[in-house]
């Protein structure tokens, strides 16, 4: 799949935003006043930004507010709803903190859900299509909320949360692309399959249909190179788990504590433009590029 | 409404026969030349006399060549465009409810004003059936012509999509799937007809016919004995023509 | 349950729909033009047209990118920059035509052979040649001779007729179909809708043909032949049948020649010619009398066996000589095997598969007919095999033998104008008898002595001056190539350049893209148009060009006369002329504008009318000088060829004649009422058996096709043939020159023949081992696809497609480059890989490389960057023998360019920044297209 920005910076940045949520719900940390202004600031910024970043890549974002509509049957319109529902909650949950000093419980944790739920309906917008092997599996809704829980649990400053579900989420990880490296072959779907001609001989494609590309090929057929893959898949883990990891091991410090938000969200980029150029959509079999 | 009916009252669908296609894209060109003047925007074209045009097109035609285990190789043209599934992921995906299959004939349509654009349902589709439209940002895709088969401005003969009307070869057969005595269905039954991707579970109403076994000649069982000479040599061949020339 | 949006199923389609003919190939399909608000919306075929019957192909549905292109010439052109550059200005017509009738005037006073008009892909032959002969120039011809000129002239040697626009497959009755060559390019629609026919009724292909594409890939069996072979195959064929007996002996000895007796006498200067009686008749022996008798005579049963004894002579039928010739072991399925790439035991059953549909699976219709000696047959006996061919086999140097072969065996077979086998087109079947002579005579001031092109008898009909010289440019018509019937366009430029025969003065075009895609030896043919003299000037001193679009050869020309559109243009698809006759009626159409131009452009032929007033050319103008005709729709309408005979045969007289009749004012309003066709249908007894059959007879003498019956037999035997061999022996008043003695007598067998083709002769094949091949895809047509925003989206580049053997030989990968090399030239161009194709062959689409500046399109369009022309590898003449001459690389008997006898080498090469040979960008004259589209003229 065509990674593109818009998508990487959207997941990437409202996963952590609305990790940090959850956290925020939670009352871990709690915090009133103008300290609980700069955390909500910072987890509305990450998780609206991150939202505002996913309409870039719509054709029409201004019939955006249509996909609230259709919550029964379509994980991305959940999404929509879940995410609103949850930036409202936690809006005023967090303006009951940052204005009144007053923690109204249930609400953070019904935010809190709202906000974990945000992330699930995300992952499972991908989890969901069968035409994405390596992204059709339980592990990618695992893989989404480990990596928005502990990215929230450091930006909230919960260390030692923070340091297994990070550790976690890298275990997680490693497991998704084990499992994605043969999710394309061990699907029923091949060549064979999607052509029918299975059943004559070995069938490849001769030509394709124009000779020049299309919205097909572009959004769907992104080829990475196998070295280009295994060192970025090196950084995200280093950058997205580890590094992390070892500098909340350190002595406790603010600017420890930013490079440690930085690297994660870095790492965390790199993975999600692994997690889309790397995915296989069963289309290219059509185009022969599988 | 994504939401999929129950189930639809028929299943309008295409029956493409791969041992007749040539592959000459006539059907390609006339659906782009209806469905361009047509039903909602126009299927645009990006750098059309530049270094990389790249245009929206709903039906397209592949080439594959197949070796089986002993003997030649063949090529086998394949024409592709929206199967129009039962169980169609393209539609339960869409957040805005633009994406619909029609009750009453089953046709997977999109409602152009309501599309954001978002391109999940080309993602949810195993068969590339859906393009968005670089110009206008909506996702387009084939619509069975549905501003022909039942369009009362065309004569009756005419209501079938651009592209079954134009196939010079006869290879695109349009009907009614779910009626198991219309000619598509019979034909289906007869010649095989098969599913593409069966294992997404997608249920396509769109068939295609297999080709018919390739290169029997080359086979030792051949259809004829092979001829026995009249005589080895021309005297002997002026002999036999004298004598059946006596017969005629 | 679901709500969905109310949709408006019956929206608006158009205003008004305007049926005129495609013009987007050669195959003239009728079509539906949509219009909303006067503009074009969407074109589909017309339902009830005979070519095409509603189907249209991938060309015709995107005609209205092609009506709309860019690079569509906007006004008359003046060069201005030297040849080459592009650069022009503007001008009026007025000017236009005046500069025209500067140069031609003199050129008619003083001697009409010094202009050279050749018409390219004209649909208008038989208007543009009465203007050439008119003019009084013997050099005139459309673009035949680098096509497909060995099918056609060797089927009207043989037959009458050959495939395509002379004849069609009984697609209704047909049980096997075969197909030879590259054949996606002509009768498109039709062939494509008669194998869809025949496969839904079960019925079976078998393609021969080194690549497996298009009609290939949907035949049950492929015979992926050896390029240049196919009459080698064809032969063993023959053999095997033959020495099965399974011909069809009641067919050939009543209605060929088989029968008839040649003479055998070694020493008669008629020796090999037919016998023949006071009347000139071919004789025959009758079974019943044992006597010889005129071939015609009522009653008469030809015997294929006797002999003749006269003078101590045997003489013996065709069919002896046949016998002696097929049944030697040389055409034995093992000899042929290796050299033909097909197995003997394949050859051996794809014969019997033949005699099996042929002989078994006999068809009868209840429909009784009277032949032409009087016999009267109730029922119609079909042997349902056919065939069809078109340029795959024809571009060889052994093409229009091994056309005539393939006609041999469906003759053999009696498969032709039968129940499921091959069928004639109106006006054809039309024997040689039946065709003019070429005329090459020009007198100053005066009108050419007749028509052009035509079909020679024997040496008195070749094209020669009094010296023994060319009398046209071309050199068609002489001894190098003496049944060049449709002329040499493709030898044209290079003659004029090198001033042999003579030098010209103005060379005029239409429509062929001569400086591109249409040329062997492309970059040469550039150079010959450019090349000056000692004096600084031109060795072309002028040229002029007609074409629609911004071609590479507008370039090259000194005065551009800009076309319109085709749907912007009168025409007439005439039976006078290249006509769209079915096989079971007569049928022509004409084109109309549907829409008036938004440019300064005239439809060519009207241009041609205005020329030729201006030149006050007979034929076009009283004998005071009064035009005739005003434009190409008043001619259309009102030319006659002869009383009551022209243009078309629909709707003459009062409205109510057919084929005769006197010009009718309302006759183009009447094409356009019914569809911008006339049909008129063949009754139903004389619909086979045509050239025999005396109703079909007369109802061609009804409509106009023959002033009298002319049944005829086919020939086995071509005597033409047999007269140019006899000069080469010695005999006549006219001599081939020495070096073309012995050429003459090996190729200008009078039975087919086999010979490798000249190029394999004329080098080195261990060096360039493999064969390269172009063939046109379906979805492009020339040149002229690429300027179309939808088509050239599916064909923008073309790669060079490798067999699986030299694939893994040289180490080849997805992505590779390979420059390929033969005796003329090299190429460095993409390649990909292909398992069904024949082991020795290489090929690519032909025409989608384009020139950088031309069509309107970018000058980094793939096109022009990864696109390429196999052409560059191909020259027009042979390589040097030494002996000072040039030798054409071309089919001895036509002179029709070999492009298909191709040699090459191939090696791995580092991919180059773009295909190569690279050519500098030429200037626009229409500027560049537009950076997006998205059509719609409606709402």
């Amino acid at each position: 799949m065509h990674p593109a920005p818009s998508v990487i910076a959207f997941t990437t940045l409202s996963g952590a935003g609305f990790g940090l949520l959850f956290w925020l719900g939670l009352g871990l940390p709690a915090v009133t006043g103008w300290v609980a202004f700069v955390f909500f600031a910072i987890a509305f910024a990450l998780a609206a930004g991150g939202l505002m970043a996913s309409t870039f890549h719509l054709g029409h974002p201004e019939r955006a507010w249509k996909a609230f509509s259709q919550w029964r049957s379509s994980w991305l319109s959940r999404e929509g709803v879940c995410a609103v529902a949850a930036l409202l909650s936690m809006g005023a949950y967090g303006a009951g903190l940052v204005f009144f000093g007053t923690r109204l419980a249930p609400l953070g944790w019904l935010g809190a859900a709202l906000s974990l739920g945000t992330v699930f309906t995300t992952s499972m917008i991908y989890a969901q299509l069968r035409t994405v092997p390596r992204w059709q599996s339980p592990l990618t809704p695992a893989l989404f909320i480990t990596i928005a829980l502990g990215g929230g649990a450091l930006l909230a400053g919960q260390v030692t949360a923070a340091m297994a579900l990070l550790a976690l989420a890298g275990l997680v990880q490693l497991i998704w692309w084990r499992r994605g490296d043969r999710a394309l072959a061990e699907s029923a779907t091949d060549i064979a399959s999607a052509t029918g001609l299975g059943r004559i001989g070995t069938v490849r494609s001769f030509a394709p249909p124009h000779t020049g590309t299309n919205y097909l090929l572009r959004e769907m057929v992104h080829e990475v190179g196998r070295r280009h893959a295994r060192r970025l898949r090196v950084i995200a883990l280093a950058l997205g788990y580890a590094v992390p990891v070892v500098l909340l091991a350190l002595p406790f410090g603010h600017a420890l504590a930013a490079l440690a938000v930085v690297s994660h969200l870095a790492g965390i980029a790199a993975s999600r433009w692994l997690f889309f150029a790397e995915a296989e959509h069963v289309v290219g079999l059509y185009y022969g590029k599988r | 409404m994504t939401t999929l009916p129950e189930a639809t009252t028929r299943k309008l669908g295409l029956v493409i026969d791969l041992d007749t296609c040539v592959g000459c894209h006539a059907c390609v060109i006339a659906c782009k030349g209806w469905n361009t003047e047509n039903y909602g925007a126009p299927l645009s074209d990006q750098d059309p006399y530049g270094a990389a045009p790249s245009g929206t097109f709903l039906n397209r035609i592949h080439s594959y060549e197949v070796q089986p285990a002993t003997g030649t190789a063949q090529l086998v043209h394949f024409p592709k465009s929206c199967l129009h599934c039962e169980d169609a992921p393209c539609v339960t995906v869409c957040p805005t409810g633009a994406s619909y299959k029609r009750v009453e004939d089953g046709i997977v349509l999109v409602n152009e004003s309501d599309c954001i654009g978002c391109g999940l349902c080309a993602w949810a589709c195993p068969y590339g059936a859906r393009e968005m439209d670089q110009a206008e940002g909506v996702m387009k895709k084939c619509t069975l012509c549905v501003d022909r088969i039942y369009n009362e401005n065309l004569p009756e003969v005419d209501r079938v999509p651009a592209c079954v009307r134009t196939c010079p070869a006869g290879a695109r057969h349009f009907g009614d799937l779910g009626d198991p005595e219309s000619d598509v269905s019979k034909l289906v039954a007869t010649r095989g007809g098969m599913d593409l991707m069966p294992e997404q579970g997608t249920k396509p109403v769109n068939k295609y016919l297999p080709p018919r076994p390739r290169d029997r000649l080359d086979e030792v069982d051949v259809l004829a004995p092979l001829l026995a000479p009249v005589a080895a040599e021309p005297t002997g061949f002026l002999g036999w023509l004298d004598r059946a020339l006596e017969r005629l | 349950m679901t709500h969905q949006p109310r949709l408006d199923t019956s929206p608006h389609v158009s205003d008004e729909v305007r049926r005129t003919t495609c013009y987007m190939c050669a195959c003239r399909c009728g079509i539906n033009v949509h219009m909303k608000g006067g503009k074009v919306a969407y074109i589909e075929g017309n339902r009830d047209h005979p070519v095409n019957r509603g189907v249209l192909c991938a060309k015709g549905s995107a005609g209205i990118m092609q009506h709309n292109a860019p690079s569509r010439l906007r006004a008359p052109l003046k060069r201005v920059g030297p040849r080459g550059s592009g650069e022009f200005e503007e001008i009026s017509w007025d000017e236009a035509l005046q500069i025209a009738c500067d140069w031609l005037e003199p050129i008619r006073r003083d001697d009409p052979s010094k202009l050279a008009f050749f018409t390219g892909r004209d649909q208008s032959q038989s208007f543009t040649s009465y203007w050439a002969q008119n003019f009084g120039t013997p050099n005139y011809a459309a673009h035949g001779g680098f096509c497909s000129v060995n099918m056609a002239a060797a089927g009207i040697y043989t037959m009458g007729g050959a495939f395509w626009e002379f004849g069609q497959p009984d697609w209704d009755h047909t049980k096997l179909f075969i197909l030879f060559g590259v054949a996606e390019d002509h009768d498109s629609n039709p062939i494509k809708m008669g194998i869809g026919r025949i496969k839904a009724r079960g019925a079976r292909v078998i393609g021969v043909n080194p690549i497996r594409t298009g009609y290939n890939a949907v035949a049950d069996d492929w015979v992926g032949i050896t390029p240049g072979t196919d009459g080698l195959f064809i032969l063993s064929l023959v053999h095997v049948l033959m020495r099965a007996g399974k011909i069809d002996l009641d067919y050939l000895a009543r209605y060929t020649n088989a029968p008839v007796f040649i003479n055998g006498d070694p020493a008669s200067p008629e020796y090999g010619l037919f016998m023949r009686d006071a009347d000139g008749k071919p004789l025959v022996i009758d079974r019943t009398t044992g006597q010889l008798t005129a071939f015609d005579t009522p009653g008469v049963r030809p015997d294929l066996s006797a002999t003749h004894e006269a003078n101590g002579i045997t003489h013996r039928p065709v069919m002896h000589l046949m016998a002696e010739r097929y049944l030697d072991p040389q055409y034995a399925p093992e000899a042929v095997a290796a050299r033909c790439g097909i197995s003997p035991d394949k050859i051996r059953r794809i014969a019997a598969e033949i005699a099996r549909v042929a002989f078994d699976e006999e068809i009868t219709l209840d429909h009784a007919w009277t032949d032409f000696r009087g016999e009267t047959h109730q029922t119609m006996v079909g042997r349902p095999v056919s065939f069809h061919a078109m340029r795959g086999i024809s571009a060889h140097s052994n093409g229009f033998q091994t056309a005539r072969a393939l006609h041999v065996l469906q003759i053999l077979l009696g498969t032709v104008e039968v129940p499921g086998g091959f069928r004639f087109k109106p006006p054809y079947p039309r024997p040689v008898s039946a065709h003019p002579t070429p005329h090459c005579k020009t007198t100053p001031g005066q009108p050419l002595d007749g028509p052009h092109l035509g079909y020679p008898r024997g040496p008195e009909d070749l094209a020669l001056k009094e010296d023994g010289s060319a009398a046209r440019i071309d050199k068609a018509f002489t001894w190098e190539n003496p049944m060049s019937a449709h002329g040499l366009m493709h030898m044209v430029i290079s003659n004029a350049h090198a001033g042999d025969p003579y030098r010209i003065d103005t060379l005029f075009m239409y429509m062929a893209n001569m400086a591109w895609n249409s040329s062997m030896n492309t970059a040469r043919v550039m150079e010959m148009l450019t090349d000056r003299d000692a004096n600084g000037d031109y060795v072309i001193p002028h040229i002029i060009y007609s074409d629609a679009y911004s071609s590479e050869m507008v370039a090259y020309a000194d005065l551009i006369l800009p076309d319109t559109t085709y749907l912007e243009r009168h025409d007439c698809i005439s039976l006078l002329d290249r006509p769209i006759c079915e096989a079971d009626a007569a049928a022509d159409a004409i084109r109309w504008p549907v829409v008036t131009p938004d440019r300064d452009v005239r439809g060519f032929q009207t241009v041609l009318v205005q020329l030729a007033n201006k030149l006050k050319l007979p034929g076009f103008t009283t004998e005071d000088g009064t035009a005739r005709y005003t434009d190409y729709a008043d001619y259309m309408v009102n030319h006659e060829r002869k009383p009551g005979i022209g243009p078309l045969i629909g709707f003459r007289g009062d409205g109510s004649d057919t084929g005769r009749g006197a010009p009718n004012p309302a006759q183009i309003d009447r094409y356009i009422e019914n569809g911008g066709f006339f049909v008129s249908h063949i009754p139903e007894a004389a619909q086979y058996y045509k050239p025999w059959n005396r109703a079909y007879q007369d109802w061609a003498v009804g409509i106009g096709i023959f002033d009298k019956p002319q049944p005829y037999i086919f020939d086995l035997y071509a005597e033409p043939m047999r007269r140019f061999q006899l000069a080469a022996e010695g005999h006549g008043e006219r001599q081939p020159p020495d070096h073309l003695r012995d050429r003459i007598k090996s190729t200008m067998d009078p039975l087919p023949i086999w010979y490798p083709p000249f190029e394999d002769t004329a080098i080195d094949t261990d060096e360039f081992p493999i064969h390269a091949l172009t063939q046109r895809p379906m979805a492009m047509y020339h040149s002229w696809g690429t300027q179309n925003a939808w088509l050239r989206q599916i064909h923008g580049h073309n790669p060079l497609y490798l067999p699986t053997k030299l694939w893994q030989k040289h180490g080849f990968a997805t992505g590779d480059w390979a420059r390929v090399t033969s005796p003329h030239g090299e190429i460095t161009v993409p390649v990909a890989h292909m398992a069904a194709l024949n082991e020795n062959t290489v090929w690519t689409w032909n025409a989608i490389g384009k020139r950088k500046g031309a069509w309107a399109l970018s000058e980094d369009a793939p096109e022009a960057t990864r696109g390429f022309l196999l052409n560059h590898l191909i020259h027009e003449l042979l390589p040097p023998r030494g002996d000072g001459l040039r030798w054409s690389n071309s089919d001895p008997i036509t002179g029709q360019a070999a492009w298909f006898d191709l040699r090459v080498k191939i090696e791995k090469a580092t991919a180059p920044s773009e295909a190569q040979p690279g050519f500098a960008p030429i200037k626009s004259p229409v500027g560049q297209g537009p950076d997006h589209l998205a059509w719609t003229v409606g709402k």
